[in-house]
């Protein structure tokens, strides 16, 4: 895992120096790294921290805050599902329920076969067409336990990609 | 009718595309195309009516004829009825979009454009008034154009309700120091469930915030503003972006702001999924790249803010209500509203209600009035039994509260809040236990930490709230909820643990039996 992750260092080197001329660039970084290697390796902790003349500990501390980053390596797609309250008053308790039985992972898990990782989150803003879930960048609402299969099974029929 | 172009409207807001509209607007095209009829499909913001949406409107020689919510199944047979021609056979016909009554009994300042344009167009933008504000505001001194906030009575739409016109005078009359820099910056961290106002303004009429917040540079001799965009929002996100590009590109933004000499530049940044991060200080630390902890005040952010300089932060309402303000006068907003309450709110339906959607009316309508002349009711068709205003601070209101006019003060002297305008419904199968149970579970989750009331108090609400609901010594623990809540009110740093307690206090008082049913289960931690 430790080689893997070393050969991700480049694409963190460039992107700090890319962005860390900013004014408060730690947030940019992170998310740049997270957009392009879809985590952000703890081996790139020590880059950032001598970029940004701060300690190790302080971008530790950032990125642990953030429900956002995460530092291991996700599934091919990102599901979250709305828990905040127009979506409960829409039945999202019973939706939580069900795409972690059928998905078989809790919340922040991946999926065996690599493909989904399953997320939580507070408010997606579509909340006049309650439940509501987020796939990748693509928000759908009104989701039923049947439409919830129709998506799921949208994303493991889609092709992989081939680099 | 196959030789003219029929104009069709398609939102691309994050609520119609949810709901399908991208498909939506490419089989559109495609049936047209089969059928040799030339339409130009535009994708404009959402008028906000969301149980219709997607709606699509055809511009006819009457005006605009509204449909939906279409479905591709539809498209067939709206062709084959001549929708292009905006006749109104077709059950999906809404008639003139003007004159649906949602839409027509609104008051609509801030929102007055929404969706009646392609958001990036800035001909679009022009035509309706667009940049008349700014234009004004290149005349005038900042003093000048200080004194008009005020004059408007505009108060902060993030929920504390603050005069605008004062902050921006403080931060006017701050010393900036050697460097000089003060920053503008607009929190669009909108986090509250129920609410989609901001978004609606980022995704329907950007230029309109950049306007806003290109005038408060203007006003207290900022050059540098940031909008602080939830990640949540990715539609918003982009929309912003090119939005920004544009207005850069035409001389509206940027260095010597339509010949004016006068600079002004916007960049948005993204948070990282953290409710805390709608606290303004918060905010400015996560902005500065650290961890989104609340700061004590004093000193005020408008005094000692961003990188340490002073700084207005207004919500995303605040900032685009400012254009009307400028190009119409002060006083045209302050004619709105009743009280101490001027101008108009935009307020949100949300969660169980048939009739979802954006209302922007002067302050003063009924809370029922929203319900039920608006809402029509629950979506499930049950009946109503709490709402929540205001978001997840704010308390939840029985039926004996709904005549209560939306007014900050007047609904102060309930206990309860309005926030930033959303309105959360729930019918009779809640369980208001579980509400109350959520609300100190999502404090868990998002408090930043700081203080000991909120971090600790909130693990302790959820412990004894699941000891209620399991009937472990219900007295015993209801007297010690209620403590813990006076602690939370009275202790924590910021309105995230001060403001916790009030659903959960709400829920108790007004629904006393859902904390005394001797069968049911904790549901458990998630």
């Amino acid at each position: 895992m430790t080689a893997v992750n070393e050969q991700m260092l480049p694409v963190v080197s460039e992107v700090i120096s890319g962005l860390q001329h900013k004014p408060g660039a730690l947030l940019p970084i992170l998310h740049e790294i997270q957009n392009r290697l879809g985590y952000i390796p703890p081996e790139s902790v020590p880059l950032i921290a001598e970029a940004l003349n701060q300690s190790r500990a302080d971008i530790h501390g950032v990125i642990s805050f953030y429900h956002q980053f995460r530092t291991t390596a996700p599934g091919r797609h990102t599901v979250e599902v709305c828990r905040a309250e127009a979506c409960q008053s829409m039945g999202a308790r019973q939706l939580e329920a069900y795409a972690k039985a059928t998905l078989g992972v809790d919340y922040h898990g991946t999926t065996s076969d690599q493909n989904i990782t399953l997320e939580e989150v507070y408010c997606l803003g579509n909340c006049a067409c309650s439940p509501s879930v987020r796939i990748n960048d693509e928000i759908v609402g009104r989701v039923t336990p049947e439409k919830f299969d129709q998506l799921i099974d949208e994303l493991r029929s889609q092709p992989l990609e081939v680099h | 009718m196959s030789d003219s172009v029929t104009k069709i409207y398609i939102p691309r807001d994050t609520t119609a595309l949810a709901m399908g509209a991208d498909r939506l607007a490419r089989e559109i095209a495609a049936e047209a195309a089969n059928r040799g009829e030339t339409v130009e499909i535009i994708r404009n913001g959402s008028r906000g009516l969301f149980w219709l949406e997607p709606l699509v409107e055809v511009d006819t020689t009457a005006g605009r004829v509204a449909y939906g919510p279409v479905e591709c199944k539809d498209i067939d047979s709206l062709f084959d009825q001549s929708f292009l021609l905006g006749e109104n056979t077709h059950p999906l016909c809404q008639g003139l979009t003007e004159e649906i009554p949602y839409l027509k009994k609104q008051q609509r300042l801030t929102f007055a454009r929404a969706g009646l344009t392609d958001p990036v167009s800035l001909d679009d933008y022009q035509q309706l008034d667009g940049f008349n504000g700014l234009k004004k505001a290149l005349q005038i001194d900042g003093q000048a154009i200080v004194d008009e906030v005020k004059t408007s009575g505009l108060r902060g739409r993030g929920g504390a309700a603050f005069p605008t016109g004062i902050k921006w005078q403080t931060v006017l009359n701050a010393n900036p120091g050697e460097t000089g820099q003060k920053y503008i910056v607009c929190n669009a961290d909108e986090g509250d469930s129920g609410t989609f106002a901001d978004r609606m303004v980022m995704e329907a009429d950007p230029y309109m915030l950049i306007e806003g917040m290109t005038i408060a540079g203007l006003a207290v001799g900022a050059d540098q503003g940031y909008i602080y965009l939830r990640s949540e929002y990715p539609v918003a996100h982009q929309i912003l972006n090119e939005a920004i590009a544009k207005a850069e590109h035409a001389g509206f933004l940027g260095t010597n702001i339509l010949g004016s000499g006068k600079t002004f530049n916007l960049e948005v940044r993204l948070g990282a999924k953290a409710y805390i991060c709608g606290e303004e200080t918060s905010l400015l630390e996560s902005l500065e790249g650290k961890r989104g902890m609340v700061r004590a005040k004093p000193p005020l952010p408008a005094i000692v803010g961003l990188f340490g300089q002073p700084t207005i932060v207004n919500n995303v309402l605040s900032l685009a209500a400012i254009p009307y303000i400028l190009s119409n006068g002060g006083q045209a907003y302050a004619d709105y509203g009743m009280g101490r309450s001027l101008g108009t709110l935009p307020f949100q339906l949300a969660g169980n209600i048939k009739q979802g959607g954006l209302i922007e009316l002067a302050f003063g309508v009924t809370l029922r009035e929203l319900l039920e002349e608006y809402g029509g009711g629950t979506f499930t068709g049950r009946p109503m039994r709490a709402v929540q205003v205001g978001g997840p601070l704010c308390a939840y209101l029985p039926e004996s509260q709904w005549d209560t006019p939306m007014d900050y003060e007047a609904f102060q002297a309930i206990g309860a809040g309005l926030g930033h305008g959303g309105i959360v419904v729930f019918d009779d199968t809640v369980d208001m236990s579980e509400q109350a149970r959520f609300s100190m579970e999502f404090c868990v989750a998002e408090s930043c930490g700081k203080c000991t009331p909120c971090r600790i108090g909130s693990t302790r609400g959820v412990e004894v709230i699941d000891r209620i609901r399991n009937n472990e010594n219900r007295a015993e623990n209801m007297e010690l909820l209620s403590d813990l809540c006076e602690t939370m009110i009275d202790g924590s740093l910021c309105a995230m643990g001060g403001m916790t307690p009030f659903p959960v206090q709400s829920a108790v008082k007004y629904f006393p039996d859902d904390f005394d049913r001797q069968t049911q289960n904790s549901e458990g931690g998630a």
